[in-house]
C-alpha cells in the first residue's frame, strides 16, 4: 500500500519535526511512505472563518495531489476532519468513496485502525498530560467524549502505552476546549487565551514534563502562553513520542 | 472584532469574577454529567427525544390541532398569536376582561422573548417574577443571562446589596439562607394577593390535552393554587404527541439541565378547577418560518434546558451578557441568526466549534455545527467581517500556489528575526493578552524533503522499506 503523507500548512513551516516524525514513525512500520511535494494548505482556516466555498480551488488541489495514494495520513485531527467533512461540499464531481475524504486518515488513527502494530519499539521516559483535542474526540473519535455514557476508550492512550518508559495522564477536565479554534483564537483572542491558560492550569496540574496531542494547532497556542508566562511545561506532537527513538 | 468579542474582552478582564463563572457553570456540568452516566440507556434516551421531536415538528399541525380540541374538551380555552405584538395583546386582553392587576408568574424564556413584562407592566398590571433567580434580575432592571439559571452571573454580595436597597435587610448580610429567606417572605405576599397566575409550558401533552411546567422551587404551583386564572404561554413547538414521549422528556430535563434526577415540581394541568379559568396562547412568533429552513430546523427540538451553556467553553468565560440575543450560548447564537442574521450575527464568533454542546444536548441537535453553517452565510448576506475577510483572501491567494506559500513562509522568518516586541504585542490579535508568535522553522518540512533529508535521516533513501513490528492486519 502507497501511503502519502499530508502535511499541513503551519506544520510545514512551523513544524517539521512533526512531519519528519510522522514520516519516520510509518516507514518504521513498513509502510511505503510518500510526500507529494508542493503541499500548501486543506483549507479548514478559511472555513471555519465561514468561507468554506473560498477553499474549493484547496480542495481541488488537494485531490489532484493525492490521487496516486491508497491512504492519505497527516498528523493533524481537525485539518483530517475537515476534508472528511468539507471536501464532499467542496469537489467538483464528488463520488463518494472515490476521493480523498474516503482515504486519509489522522497518523494515530491510521496506526491504530489500519496499521495495528503490535509494538513500537520507541522509548520516551517521561510524565506526559494528554491533550484531547476536540475535533480529534468529538468529530474523528480518538477517544470517547466527556460528554457521552459510552465506555471509555483511546486511541492516543493505546498507541502511548506501546511507549517504553512513559506515564500517561490527563487533566481533570479531560476533553474541555483549549480555545484555539482557528481564526477564533484572533477574533476572540481574549476569550481564547482564557481558555488557554485554564487549560495550561489543568495540564499542569498533572505534574506532567510535556503536554503532549495530535493536533499541533492546539499546541501552538498554548505554546504561545507557556512561552509567554514561562510555564514550567512542553508541548510534543504525539507522533514526537510514538517515533522517539526509532 | 464581533459585538460578542469585544464585550467579552471586557468580562475577561475580571479574571476572578470569569474563574466563577466558569467554575460555577463547570460544576453544573459536572453534575449533569454525572447523571448521565448513572443512566444506562441515557444514549437512547436522547436518540428517542430528537426522534420525538423530529415526528412531532413534521406532524405540527395534526399534534397542534389534536392538543387544542382536547385541552378544550378538558375545559382549557385556547388562543393563537402569529407573533408577538398578538401574543401581548391576546393576554392583555384576557387580563382585561377578567380584572385584576396582580399578576404572578413563573419563568418563561417565551415571555422574554416577546417582551410581555413590560408589556404589562406598561398597562398597569403588576407581572412579577415568582422565580428566585428571575426575581433577583428583575429587581435588578437587568435580563437573565441563563435561560436555567437567570441569576448565575451575580455574586451573593450583589444580591445582598440589591435586597438590603429593596427591602431593607440586614446590612452586609449576604448569608444566601437569609437571603433566600427574605425573598420567600417578600413574594409570599405577592402569592397570596395575585389576582392572575402566569406559567410557560414545558411540554403539551397532545393526546391529554394537557401541559407539564417544571419548577423546582414550586413557584408556579403555588402561583397558580390562588388565582382564579392562569394564562399559559407556549411556543408551537412545545407540543408533544403523549405521556409516553413526556416520559421520555423528563427524564432527561432537569438531568441535562441542572444534574437532578428530575425537577423537583412537574406539574400537570389538565382542566380548570371549578369557577376557575385556564387559557393557553400558542405562539408561533417565527417558528414556523424556521420549521421551513433546512438547515436550521432541527433548533425546535430545543428543550430549554441550557445544557449548552453550561458546557460551552466560550459562555462560561464570557457570561450571558455579552451575548446580543437575549438567549446566550450556542442556543442563542442559533436562535438569534433565526430570528434575524443581521442584527444578531455579532455572536456567531462566540465559538470555537468544540462541538461540545452538540454531544451534551438532550434532543441531539447539532449546535456547533450549525454554528459553522451560519458562519458560511455571512459573507452572501453581505455581513462578514471586513478584516477577517480580508486575511482569508490573502491567505487563500497565497495556499493556491506553492511559490507564494513558501514564499510567504520566507517572509515570516524573517520577520520572526525581529526584535521579540516588534510582533508580541497588543496590535497583534494572536498576541492579545499575552500568547507569544510561534517561530518559523529554519527549513520547511517541503524543503527538508526535496533535499533529501527526510528520509536520510530514516535511512530509507535506499528503498530499504524494513518489514520490521509489521503485524498483518
Amino acid at each position: 500500500m502507497k501511503v502519502g503523507l499530508f502535511i499541513p500548512c503551519y506544520i510545514n513551516a512551523v513544524y517539521p519535526e512533526v512531519g519528519e516524525a510522522s514520516y519516520r514513525l510509518l516507514a518504521s512500520l513498513g509502510l511505503d511512505v510518500d510526500y507529494p511535494t508542493g503541499q500548501t494548505c486543506c483549507g479548514q482556516p478559511m472555513a471555519n472563518a465561514g468561507f468554506e466555498r473560498d477553499a474549493r480551488p484547496l480542495a481541488e488541489r488537494m485531490e489532484r495531489l493525492f490521487a496516486a495514494y491508497d491512504y492519505v495520513v497527516g498528523p493533524s485531527a481537525s485539518c483530517v476532519v475537515f476534508v472528511k467533512e468539507g471536501y464532499p461540499r467542496l469537489l467538483d464531481g464528488y463520488r463518494e468513496h472515490a476521493c480523498i475524504d474516503a482515504r486519509i486518515y489522522e497518523i494515530c488513527e491510521f496506526v491504530h485502525d489500519v496499521v495495528r502494530p503490535a509494538k513500537l519499539g520507541a522509548c520516551f521516559p517521561h510524565k506526559v498530560s494528554l491533550h484531547n483535542s476536540c475535533h480529534g474526540v468529538r468529530k474523528l473519535g480518538l477517544s470517547t467524549p466527556g460528554e457521552l455514557n459510552v465506555p471509555y476508550r483511546s486511541k492516543l492512550r493505546d498507541l502511548l502505552e506501546m511507549v517504553d518508559g512513559v506515564e500517561v495522564c490527563e487533566p481533570s477536565r479531560r476533553d474541555e476546549c483549549c480555545g484555539f479554534g482557528g481564526m477564533f483564537s484572533a477574533e476572540e483572542n481574549a476569550v481564547s487565551i482564557r481558555m488557554g491558560r485554564d487549560k495550561l492550569r489543568d495540564h499542569l496540574a498533572t505534574g506532567a514534563e510535556y503536554i503532549t496531542g495530535a493536533d499541533s494547532s492546539c499546541l501552538m497556542h498554548m505554546q504561545g502562553i507557556i512561552d509567554h508566562d514561562r510555564l514550567p511545561i512542553r508541548t510534543l506532537h504525539i507522533v514526537q513520542i510514538l517515533a522517539s527513538n526509532l | 472584532m464581533s459585538t460578542h468579542s469585544r464585550a467579552a474582552a471586557r468580562f475577561v478582564a475580571d479574571a476572578a469574577r470569569t474563574a466563577w463563572h466558569d467554575g460555577a457553570l463547570w460544576t453544573v456540568r459536572a453534575k449533569r454529567d454525572r447523571m448521565a452516566q448513572s443512566v444506562p440507556e441515557w444514549e437512547a434516551l436522547r436518540a428517542a427525544s430528537s426522534a420525538i421531536k423530529r415526528h412531532t415538528l413534521s406532524h405540527l399541525g395534526h399534534y397542534l390541532e389534536l392538543f387544542e380540541r382536547n385541552a378544550s374538551a378538558n375545559g382549557m380555552q385556547v388562543h393563537w398569536a402569529a407573533d408577538a405584538d398578538e401574543m401581548n395583546r391576546i393576554v392583555g386582553e384576557i387580563v382585561a376582561a377578567h380584572g385584576g392587576r396582580n399578576l404572578i408568574k413563573s419563568k418563561s424564556m417565551l415571555s422574554e422573548e416577546c417582551g410581555l413584562t413590560p408589556y404589562l407592566l406598561a398597562r398597569g398590571v403588576d407581572a412579577v417574577e415568582s422565580d428566585l433567580g428571575e426575581r433577583i434580575m428583575q429587581l435588578l432592571h437587568r435580563p437573565p443571562s441563563h435561560i436555567v439559571l437567570p441569576a448565575i452571573a451575580v455574586k451573593r454580595e450583589e444580591v445582598g446589596e440589591l435586597f438590603e436597597r429593596v427591602w431593607h435587610t440586614a446590612a452586609g448580610n449576604s448569608d444566601p439562607a437569609y437571603l433566600t429567606h427574605e425573598a420567600r417572605r417578600h413574594l409570599r405576599g405577592k402569592f397570596l394577593g395575585a389576582d392572575i397566575a402566569m406559567t410557560g409550558v414545558n411540554f403539551a401533552i397532545a393526546e391529554a390535552g394537557a401541559f407539564a411546567v417544571c419548577t423546582n422551587e414550586g413557584n408556579a404551583d403555588l402561583g397558580t393554587s390562588f388565582p382564579d386564572l392562569h394564562i399559559a404561554i407556549m411556543g408551537l413547538e412545545k407540543v408533544i404527541p403523549d405521556y409516553r414521549a413526556l416520559a421520555v422528556f423528563t427524564r432527561l430535563l432537569a438531568r441535562s439541565a441542572t444534574g437532578q434526577p428530575v425537577t423537583t415540581y412537574t406539574s400537570l394541568y389538565r382542566r380548570p378547577a371549578a369557577g376557575k379559568q385556564i387559557h393557553v396562547v400558542i405562539v408561533d412568533n417565527g417558528r414556523t418560518e424556521s420549521l421551513a429552513n433546512e438547515a436550521h430546523r432541527n433548533m425546535l427540538k430545543c428543550l430549554r434546558c441550557g445544557a449548552c451553556m453550561n458546557t460551552c467553553p466560550v459562555y462560561r468565560r464570557s457570561g450571558g451578557a455579552t451575548y446580543s440575543y437575549f438567549i446566550p450560548g450556542p442556543l442563542g447564537i442559533n436562535l438569534g441568526m433565526l430570528r434575524s442574521p443581521e442584527r444578531y450575527h455579532g455572536n456567531v464568533s462566540a465559538c470555537s466549534l468544540c462541538y461540545s454542546c452538540s454531544e451534551v444536548c438532550p434532543a441531539k441537535i447539532d449546535l456547533g455545527e450549525q454554528i459553522y453553517a451560519w458562519r458560511q452565510e455571512l459573507d452572501g448576506e453581505g455581513l462578514a467581517d471586513a478584516r477577517k475577510k480580508l486575511a482569508v483572501k490573502a491567505m487563500n491567494f497565497a495556499m493556491r500556489a506553492p511559490g507564494r506559500f513558501y514564499g510567504a513562509i520566507a517572509l515570516g522568518r524573517f520577520a520572526g528575526r525581529l526584535p521579540h516586541g516588534v510582533l508580541n504585542n497588543r496590535l497583534n490579535p494572536w498576541y492579545g493578552s499575552g500568547r507569544d508568535m510561534p517561530r518559523f522553522a529554519p527549513r520547511t518540512f517541503d524543503a527538508l524533503w526535496k533535499a533529501g533529508l527526510v528520509r536520510k535521516a530514516c535511512g530509507t533513501s535506499d528503498d530499504s522499506n524494513p518489514e520490521k513490528h509489521r503485524q498483518t492486519p
